[in-house]
């Protein structure tokens, strides 16, 4: 009996040390970003603040930059869960439910993109963009973005299209839907929320990223290359809440789609 | 589940993803040896490899990759394994802790670095708590240029903070594939958890183990923002300088080369993976 209550102490002792590991970080941000500015460099400082302030994180947002900054950081994400969301769907869809030729070596390119350093690609891909008359412009930045987003967004919806029983579809085309009717009325609606997750995904993804935007813009900068662009020059205070602003969208988001994360990162 | 079909209508719903990946990687990459290779005349060099070879920050970024590599990534996934098996065992409440555990997903290489900068700062929050305690009765310069220690441990602290929750992912998928008769028939048997755990659990989850650690090793070469964000340029990595020659010195074949050299390195790993994972997935189709 007492090995046994010996046994559930020793593991939720671990679980709460590990829960604390993982959101201190979250915590720490969250005071550093509320603290009054008058609080900012005492020492030391206390793990319970005495008083909460939103008045410097008032200032960051009404500093010059900030505002469109992030307002292109949302229009670079938007553009490519758009982009991932047209090219990938489709082609998720095809994997999920046929045969065909090529179909393994396309299954290894969406693991090989996968993993494979494409924000490194920025640099030569700058000066096809310069040409192009498309550096510094969020466009450039989205497709970059949506190269990324894309094995991600086919993985998601790939793996929920094969979850999904495919005989009604079938049945539905037999009885005169067409085979595309049948996809819109019968496969599409329940793969609806998986559409949703990848979407988000795609969106994370792209409001995370720093090396590709940073390297391709020089004034249109999206909020991430405008924190690391001037990581010298600002204060303290003001990265702190500019992490709080990066993070805070990204974790809600990715709490809303935690039962498809298993996709992204699963066997295969 | 597959059904056959002509070949047209798949083939057109695939075409312009693959399209859309060839160009936007296959186009670039040219470019990237051409700019790194080339004159300007159109020749052929190796004058901007020799030169980043020869230049003290690249050996210094390459030993500091590789250092922050072999510290990191065994770390992270020792202690994702260990987190996996705990939510494996499925505790009262292990959905909701799993759930924590992998929100840090969210969080991007920059955003990582700034969240614990706030506790490695000088007026920082560890110093905060170690002064209180009477532990230390002056702030210790956590992150000073001359505190290579320092230095690295802050960033080897927020990578696997950051990065533990992806290998976790990647683990508990594999949990889940093994049985569980496996582990209970082990119990019945007289085999106590640690026994269990060592003899059946570990050896059936080797391939996840193995795809976590390399897929964590190549992610690792582009290590840079969480750096950047901790230590500035005190520390340099090789994302780092690729970075800063194109984006500080305008110097875009130095910071093409460097891109050469990331991709390589990328690719040898991406290679061993797919040599470790072809025979598992030709299994997994049977």
């Amino acid at each position: 009996m007492s090995a046994r209550v010996l046994d559930r102490g020793l593991i939720y002792g671990s679980v709460v040390v590990l829960a604390i590991w993982a959101l201190i970080p979250f915590y720490l941000i969250a005071i550093s970003a509320l603290t009054p500015q008058a609080n900012v460099s005492d020492y030391p400082k206390p793990l319970i603040p005495g008083s909460l302030s939103a008045a410097t994180m008032q200032l960051f947002l009404e500093s010059s930059g900030v505002a469109p900054a992030m307002l292109n950081s949302l229009a670079v994400a938007l553009l490519t869960v758009v982009v991932g969301i047209v090219l990938g769907a489709p082609a998720a869809y095809a994997l999920a439910r046929f045969r065909f030729r090529g179909r393994a070596g396309f299954e290894a390119v969406v693991l090989v993109t996968k993993l494979f350093p494409i924000a490194i690609l920025a640099i030569p891909l700058a000066a096809i963009f310069v040409r192009l008359g498309l550096y510094d412009n969020l466009i450039s930045v989205a497709l970059v973005h949506s190269a990324m987003a894309l094995p991600f967004v086919i993985l998601i919806i790939g793996g929920v299209f094969v979850e999904l029983p495919h005989d009604l579809e079938e049945a539905a085309e037999t009885l005169g839907c067409g085979r595309w009717g049948a996809f819109r009325r019968v496969a599409l609606p329940p793969a609806m929320p998986g559409l949703a997750a990848a979407a988000i995904f795609a969106f994370v993804i792209s409001w995370n990223e720093v090396f590709a935007a940073s390297i391709l813009t020089v004034r249109t900068r999206t909020l991430p290359a405008q924190v690391l662009a001037s990581l010298s020059t600002s204060p303290l205070a003001i990265k702190f809440i500019a992490a709080f602003f990066m993070v805070l969208p990204a974790i809600v988001l990715i709490i809303l789609i935690r039962r498809y994360l298993r996709l992204v990162w699963g066997p295969r | 589940m597959h059904r056959r079909t002509g070949q047209l209508l798949p083939f057109t719903l695939v075409f312009p993803s693959m399209a859309f990946l060839a160009v936007l990687i296959v186009v670039p990459l040219a470019q990237a040896l051409i700019l790194s290779f080339a004159t300007d005349n159109g020749g052929f060099t190796v004058e901007n490899f020799q030169r980043i070879f020869a230049d003290a920050n690249f050996s210094d970024a390459w030993r500091n990759t590789f250092l922050l590599l072999v510290l990191i990534v065994p770390l992270q996934v020792a202690l994702a394994l260990a987190i996996a098996l705990l939510v494996n065992s499925r505790f009262r409440g292990h959905r909701w802790f799993f759930l924590i555990y992998t929100i840090p997903l969210a969080v991007s290489d920059l955003a990582a670095g700034l969240l614990w900068l706030a506790a490695f700062t000088e007026r920082g929050y560890l110093n905060s708590v170690l002064q209180t305690a009477g532990v230390i009765s002056q702030p210790v310069l956590w992150l000073s240029f001359d505190n290579f220690a320092g230095l690295v441990a802050a960033i080897v602290i927020a990578e696997s903070w950051r990065t533990t929750a992806m290998v976790l992912l990647i683990l508990i998928a594999g949990l889940e594939l093994i049985p569980r008769e496996l582990s209970e028939t082990a119990e019945l048997l007289g085999a106590g958890r640690l026994r269990r755990t060592v003899h059946v659990v570990l050896p059936l989850l080797r391939p996840s183990l193995q795809s976590a650690l390399l897929i964590r090793t190549i992610f690792a070469f582009q290590t840079f923002a969480v750096v950047f964000a901790l230590a500035g340029r005190n520390l340099p990595v090789l994302a780092g300088e690729a970075y800063s020659s194109y984006a500080t010195n305008q110097d875009e074949r130095t910071a093409a080369a460097y891109g050469v050299v990331i991709v390589a390195l990328s690719l040898a790993a991406i290679v061993v993976y797919l040599r470790l994972l072809g025979p598992r997935q030709a299994e997994a189709q049977r």
